[in-house]
């Protein structure tokens, strides 16, 4: 080949990243087609820059570099100090199941108990024979970066009129320096069925890592499915998390992200509301510091009529952070008494705090009623010098203040419990800077 | 000397001296004195833009106030070097002339936050919730506040009476030894005020004193003062017995504006 060898920063070629994994990658010789055809991808686009307008605020190539390589396979000693994460992350009641640097780790899960109401498999077994879980409609860079490269995840499948008695928590734990871990997952709900799915990213010890995960969610019609997301990685790790939705008709979907950790994460969903009469709730919380860059990215699309969509997002930025929301109603031609609201704060705690807002709408039909709205600000001097006037000081006046100002994306959190379960890990980032 | 005879052998708890205050390039306190010993109760009474609601907020250490001279000493203490929690922890308590709105701070996690907050400055202990809301059902109940209204949001959809009305709460569950209320009768129909009034009587002490600013001789009548100062432009003109507001009430300010 007469074309010259791509480098990253630190003179590594980028296709060594897929040649030395590929001997660990699980599929059968069609998967692993797939997976050279993806990374052929990945390897012409190269990590997203900023003259992609999808990317434009979180430039990869200046913010992270270079992808790293794969992470080791675990071993006794990353599984013991993953299960001490997975007594700390867990949610009371909660079906575990536990990727340890991106490999599904069985003893730290609670398959016997999920089997029970649940189809599960890991993406390893079903990419023995198929590799239809690696391909997405999509030419974004970190997804096809994922597909070449995932090792492991979970897919699981929610029967017709199934309702599961307790959560489903799927919890990432990385626990290698200076590595990457690659997922994807599955999580197929049938007709009438409720379920509630919590993604939980954490460390156990490991700095530097790096992590690009993807889930691909549908929906039967008349469900009623939960997704909670908390990205609360190392301060100093990397995470894109890719999500796909897609909703049947008469639908309730309540999504909540929040991100409390890693140097640079993007979360990027695209839901397409695909059948009628169904209602989203999409919302999310950044709280970012240092120089932390926390970027989400939701992309709803009304494809059908008569559904209902609202966001929420709140951003808190400290220190030198920089929080990213972009977010994008689409209503397409047919998508007639289409009513999509977007809302997205961003409170700032420090002069050089930033916060960086692009809603958009486009529509294509004529009789809806879509809006957006977008502030920034500081916290209002005049309630926090209320609050210390009555004996609280400085930092405490401002996580009561910031606590009020999250709470109303956090209270879209339909559950009790797991809503308290999200308090508290925003609460234990207040702490932090106190 | 505008000092009673009969006061001075009291300890001074709060003294103002020749205090000159600046906002915005604009001197509002041109040189205040004003001294209020422990257990006494003082009224100031002035025209609007006189300059009172600006003492209070300097007294409780609102941002924005450049004190260009002067002092103010809080149990001999210099209370211009103090973070205005630290003041509340020391005892100082402004009911607000406009209390502001806090959603999404419910009123009760307020509540218990802040007395606390103030009990650990002091080292003291924290309340436990049962004493804490057995002391929060008391104290409302006393004031005619309805539970469900702690439950809110702090002030938020409250009437302007309401308000008044939570200001007397924070300070019966407080506790402070100086408390300055700021037109707690603004907005007050006349069975609120006398509940007001009344929550604030139960709270005299030979240990607490307070400062009562009002434009209405009808509030002293419920809260008797000890003493009255007349404020004019930013300096106290004239201190007197409880008759001056009823002299003041008969012939208004334009007497003062001269002396002022
Ligand atoms: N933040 C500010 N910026 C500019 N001017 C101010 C500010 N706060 C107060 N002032 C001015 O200072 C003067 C005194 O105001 P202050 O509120 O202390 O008066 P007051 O005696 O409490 O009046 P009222 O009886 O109406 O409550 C007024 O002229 C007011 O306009
Ligand atoms: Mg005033």
């Amino acid at each position: 080949m007469n074309v010259a060898v791509a480098k990253t920063g630190k003179g590594r070629a980028v296709s060594d990243l897929f040649t030395s994994a590929e001997g660990r990658l699980p599929g059968s010789p069609a998967v692993t087609a797939v997976r050279r055809e993806a990374f052929e991808t990945y390897e012409r686009l190269g990590l997203p820059h900023r003259r992609l307008e999808e990317w434009k605020y979180t430039d990869l190539r200046a913010l992270v570099g270079e992808v790293l390589p794969l992470a080791a396979s675990p071993d006794a000693a990353t599984l013991k100090r993953a299960a001490d994460a997975v007594k700390v992350h867990a949610i009371d009641g909660a079906r575990k199941l536990v990727l340890v640097d991106g490999v599904f780790a069985a003893d730290l899960s609670d398959v016997k108990a999920l089997v029970a109401e649940a189809g599960f498999k890991t993406l390893r077994e079903t990419l023995d024979k198929d590799a239809g879980l690696l391909k997405t409609a999509s030419i974004d860079a970190m997804i096809a970066l994922n597909a070449a490269m995932a090792t492991d995840g979970v897919v699981l499948s929610i029967a017709d009129g199934a309702k599961l008695s307790a959560p489903i928590q799927i919890i990432h734990i990385a626990t290698a320096a200076s590595a990457s871990a690659f997922t994807r997952s599955q999580v197929a709900v049938g007709k009438g069925a409720r379920a509630t799915i919590v993604e939980t990213f954490v460390a156990a010890g490991a700095k530097a890592y790096q992590v690009n995960d993807a889930v691909l969610v549908s929906v039967g019609d008349d469900s009623d499915v939960a997704h909670i997301r908390l990205m609360d990685d190392a301060p100093d790790a990397v995470n894109v998390t890719s999500q796909f939705v897609t909703i049947g008709a008469n639908v309730k979907f309540n999504f909540f992200n929040m991100t409390t950790g890693a140097a640079v994460s993007r979360l990027q969903g695209f839901i397409a509301l695909a059948g009628e009469g169904s209602e989203l709730s999409a919302n999310g919380v950044n709280l970012l510091k240092k120089t932390e860059h926390g970027d989400t990215t939701l992309v709803v699309d009304h494809a059908v009529p008569n559904c209902v969509s609202r966001e929420i997002f709140r951003a808190v930025v400290d220190d030198r952070g920089h929080s990213v929301f972009q977010g994008r109603i689409i209503v397409r031609p047919d998508a007639q008494k289409t009513d999509g609201k977007m809302m997205t704060r961003a409170l700032l705690l420090s002069d050089e705090a930033e916060a960086d807002n692009k809603p958009e709408l486009e529509i294509f039909a004529d009789d809806v009623s879509c809006g957006h709205g977008a502030t920034a600000g500081a916290l209002d001097d005049s309630l926090l010098f209320y609050l210390k006037a009555r004996g609280l000081p400085e930092k405490q006046a401002q996580a009561l203040l910031i606590q009020a100002f999250v709470g109303e994306a956090i209270e879209q959190i339909a559950d009790d419990g797991l809503r308290e379960h999200v308090i508290g890990v925003a609460e234990r980032w207040l702490e932090r800077r106190q | 000397m505008h000092h009673l005879n009969k006061l001075d052998t009291k300890m001074a708890l709060l003294e103002v001296k020749d205090l000159k205050v600046r906002v915005e390039e604009r001197e509002i306190l041109h040189g205040l004195t004003l001294t209020v010993n422990e257990g006494e109760i003082h009224a100031i009474m002035g025209p609007n833009g006189s300059g009172k609601s600006t003492l209070s907020h300097v007294i409780a250490g609102k941002p924005g106030y450049e004190v260009t001279d002067g002092q103010i000493l809080f149990k001999g203490e210099d209370l211009l070097e103090m973070e205005p929690n630290e003041r509340a922890a020391k005892g100082v308590f402004l009911a607000f002339q406009y209390p502001v709105e806090i959603p999404g701070v419910a009123t009760m996690n307020f509540l218990r936050t802040a007395l606390n907050a103030q009990r650990k400055a002091r080292g003291e202990d924290e309340y436990s919730t049962p004493d804490f809301l057995k002391k929060v059902r008391e104290v409302s109940k006393s004031l005619n506040i309805p539970q469900d209204m702690l439950k809110r949001g702090v002030n938020v959809g409250f009437s302007g009476g309401e308000k008044k009305r939570n200001e007397v709460l924070q300070m019966a569950l407080f506790e402070p030894s100086l408390c300055i209320l700021d037109e707690m009768d603004s907005g007050l129909d006349i069975d609120a005020l006398r509940i007001a009034a009344d929550g604030v009587n139960a709270l005299r002490s030979p240990k607490r004193s307070m400062v009562v600013i009002t434009h209405y001789q009808r509030l002293l009548n419920y809260i008797v003062p000890d003493v009255v100062h007349v404020m004019s432009k930013g300096r106290v003109v004239k201190s007197g017995g409880k008759e001056l507001a009823l002299e003041l009430e008969a012939s208004g300010y334009a007497q003062f504006e001269d002396a002022a």
